[in-house]
């Protein structure tokens, strides 16, 4: 640590700036590449395949991810047996781009961080994709869905690998392709090619505050490197560290489904289920947790963007649990909630060092346990011949105890149900969330119960409770491929705490967001856990009184409701407000070019047309045929002629 | 001796010329004003030559005349052919070619 100590800045607030300082890969870990370079032959090979890869396409696109996570593994390895400054590589893989004097190397960077985010991307969504086998048995194009999944974890990877902006912003518009082929991968059906398009328009808007915060970086420090620019981070000016603060998050917002750009993540999930639990889990939304924390060198300079990063988090958090708590299609809630939770994981990241590992914790363990939910939701789906309202179930649990079990794992979970990985990394960011304020940690801890409540419902009204299953359906156990998936995610959920024992993972994460900072309770961590607890209980059972208990299930949502139910029902009019904001004016703006268009531009050129063919239409009748007329014609210019000359001469 | 005389009757020849032009249909009667026209431009050229006491004017008249003959050739071959085709002389018939 000492090498790291002397370059550490400290600021008035107390916060550093930890600079990126790479050592050359050697040995092993010069096999990083491998981790991209195997899932993206996998895209490769069976995108451009074509047909004949169809009876292996599955196989071997699910060996591509195994193969890295097996690289990844070895990495890890070699990484736990290094000292912590050490522990940051880089290997330089071609010059990019060059212009002038200026060049952009394609270089990746492993450091504690991107390591655990390779372990993650590569081991949840390995278990995806073996899921997967068995999801999607009967779809003709299976080889292209894997293809497309193998597309998605390469951008995914490329987007935590890379060693500058510019790369990250490769990766980045990767996965933004990536989850548009795949949520619109049915795109027969005309919402889920709407749903495709939604996404991929609102990750535009994001897409844009990352790529202005590239170009304001190499404008301002001629390099977009992380090394390059968390070594010059120290000497900008505090309204070139809040723009690039404020950029990141704007991309970050639109990645992750953080508000105000949360509109697409609902209609997402038109996508496979499989795909859900990929984006949910692995891919796609935690790369905005991803950008905040690698960040944290631009954000240890501008209180503004961390306090805008915090703000974002608690309105999400308590946004998304809303929204949950209305929706009867299983997978919506489940969104609400993915929502809701990275909202715990922008709140964390947005605190500071004290909160980056433990947003990176949750992070972890959301991806285990909502990998393990989102998929034992397909299997529901898989069972009740692709229903997804909750309103049709009940009772499932004798028909799919498996399913039952693991969901319950995640569900216990999800919760911050003790000793469930969930639940000491909601319990630290909610205590983070006190040091950095009450009315964040309240937020927080009110967000805690909601949650509680609405997974709650969704437990209640799926596996338990009375048989409202339709005609017809008959509720089967999934098959082994399916099954096996959910019970490695439902024990990684389980056990995903113990990598806070003993602090572990923030002292693995120190040597990129720095030494965590103690922070100050008003009570004793013990006494605010239980007061945690509590809530969450209190959630549990008004969600027992309300759904459980005996109650009966109406069939269909009841239509008079207090108003607070419409609006979640309605996302909290979150697409109302972008019809009414965005798109109707848009609408009304492209009418009125279009008028301008075609009236007054056209209108121009085709009046100068028709007045040039108009005149010379009249001029042509002076061509009568008659020679006789020409000849009068001659005559009278020639006197004209003779006139003019005469007239001339004589003045 | 005076010009005045020459170029009197040559303005009243062209004047003839120009106006049975106008005024005829028949081709070969226009054809012939075209050539008193010619003419009487022809005897005013001799005239100033003559009065000026220079050649130039002669030498100019010698080329309209050859000018005129090989407008004969071609202007009578198209009256004869236009005639052959269309059983008419008129030049007022003769109006297909126009807007």
């Amino acid at each position: 640590m000492s090498q790291l100590a002397v370059r550490v800045i400290p600021l008035a607030s107390g916060e550093v700036g930890v600079p990126v300082v790479p050592a050359e890969a050697d040995g092993l870990l010069s096999l990083v590449w491998l981790v991209v370079a195997l899932p993206a032959l996998g895209a490769a090979v069976l995108l451009l395949g074509g047909r004949r890869t169809d009876p292996w396409g599955h196989l071997f696109g699910c060996a591509m991810p195994i193969g890295s996570f097996v690289v990844g593994l070895a990495a890890f390895a070699q990484l736990l047996g290094r000292d912590a400054e050490e522990r940051q590589v880089r290997q330089a893989l071609w010059t990019w781009l060059e212009v002038g004097d200026w060049q952009a190397e394609f270089a990746l960077l492993l450091d504690p961080l991107s390591m655990l985010f390779v372990l993650l991307i590569c081991g949840v969504g390995s278990l995806i994709h073996v899921y997967s086998v068995g999801y999607m048995a009967h779809d003709a194009n299976r080889r292209r869905f894997f293809g497309q999944l193998n597309l998605f974890v390469t951008a995914m990877l490329v987007l935590v690998l890379a060693d500058d902006y510019l790369g990250v912003f490769l990766g980045w518009e990767g996965v933004g392709l990536a989850s548009y082929l795949l949520i619109g991968f049915w795109a027969h059906k005309d919402s889920a090619a709407t749903a495709a398009k939604k996404a991929f328009i609102v990750n535009r808007v994001g897409d844009l505050g990352m790529s202005v915060a590239v170009m304001l970086m190499v404008a301002t420090f001629g390099t977009s490197s992380f090394a390059g620019v968390s070594a010059a981070m120290p000497d900008a000016s505090e309204g070139t560290a809040t723009a690039l603060g404020l950029l990141l998050l704007l991309a970050a917002c639109g990645k992750s489904a953080q508000v105000p750009l949360q509109s697409w993540l609902l209609d997402a999930m038109e996508g496979p289920t499989p795909v859900s639990a990929l984006i949910h889990a692995a891919t796609m939304v935690t790369a905005g947790v991803y950008l905040v924390v690698r960040s944290s060198f631009v954000y240890a300079f501008t209180p503004t963007a961390e306090t805008a990063v915090v703000v974002v988090g608690l309105v999400t958090l308590l946004v998304g649990a809303i929204i949950g708590c209305a929706k009867d299609d299983i997978k919506k809630a489940l969104a609400g909630s993915t929502m809701s939770q990275i909202g715990y994981m922008m709140l964390a990241a947005g605190i500071g060092p004290a909160g980056y590992a433990f947003a990176i914790f949750h992070l972890l363990t959301h991806g285990f346990f909502k990998a393990g939910m989102f998929l034992g939701a397909g299997s529901v789906m898989h069972a009740t011949d692709d229903d997804v309202d909750m309103r049709h179930y009940g009772a499932l649990r004798t028909a799919m105890p498996v399913t039952f079990a693991t969901f319950a794992v995640g569900y216990l979970a999800i919760i911050g149900f003790p000793p469930f990985s969930g639940f000491f990394s909601k319990d630290r960011i909610i205590e983070a969330a006190f040091g950095e304020g009450w009315i964040y940690g309240t937020g927080a801890l009110i967000g805690a119960g909601i949650t509680a409540f609405y997974m709650t419902r969704v437990m209640l009204l799926t596996f338990l409770g009375s048989k409202r299953w339709r005609d017809g359906v008959h509720p089967h156990e999934s098959p082994r491929v399916m099954t096996t998936p959910l019970i490695v995610l439902a024990v990684l959920s389980l056990v995903g705490g113990v990598l806070i024992l003993g602090g572990w993972i923030t002292g693995w994460l120190e040597p990129v967001t720095g030494p965590e900072e103690p922070h100050d309770l008003f009570v004793s961590p013990l006494v605010l856990t239980g007061i945690i607890t509590l809530v969450v209980l209190g959630g549990v059972a008004i969600g027992w009184f309300t759904y459980g208990a005996g109650r009966t299930i109406a069939d269909h949502p009841p239509a008079n409701v207090r108003f607070a139910t419409r609006a979640a029902r309605a996302d909290l009019f979150g697409d109302a407000l972008n019809e009414a904001v965005f798109m109707r004016p848009g609408q009304q703006l492209t009418k009125a070019l279009l008028f301008v268009d075609d009236k007054i531009v056209d209108g121009f050129v085709n009046g100068l047309a028709a007045l040039v063919g108009g005149s010379s239409g009249a001029a042509r009748r002076a061509q009568t045929g008659f020679v006789r007329t020409y000849a009068l014609t001659m005559l009278g210019g020639a006197l004209i002629t003779v006139v003019a000359t005469l007239a001339v001469t004589l003045t | 001796m005076n010009t005045d005389h020459y170029l009197t009757l040559s303005a009243l020849l062209f004047t003839i010329g120009a106006v049975g032009v106008l005024v005829r249909r028949n081709a070969i009667v226009v054809f012939m004003c075209v050539e008193l026209m010619l003419n009487a431009s022809n005897l005013a050229l001799v005239s100033f030559s003559r009065a000026h006491g220079q050649l130039d004017g002669q030498v100019a008249a010698f080329f309209v005349m050859v000018v005129a003959a090989a407008e004969v050739v071609v202007g009578l071959a198209i009256i004869v052919a236009i005639f052959r085709s269309r059983r008419s002389a008129s030049v007022d018939d003769a109006s297909l070619l126009k807007y």
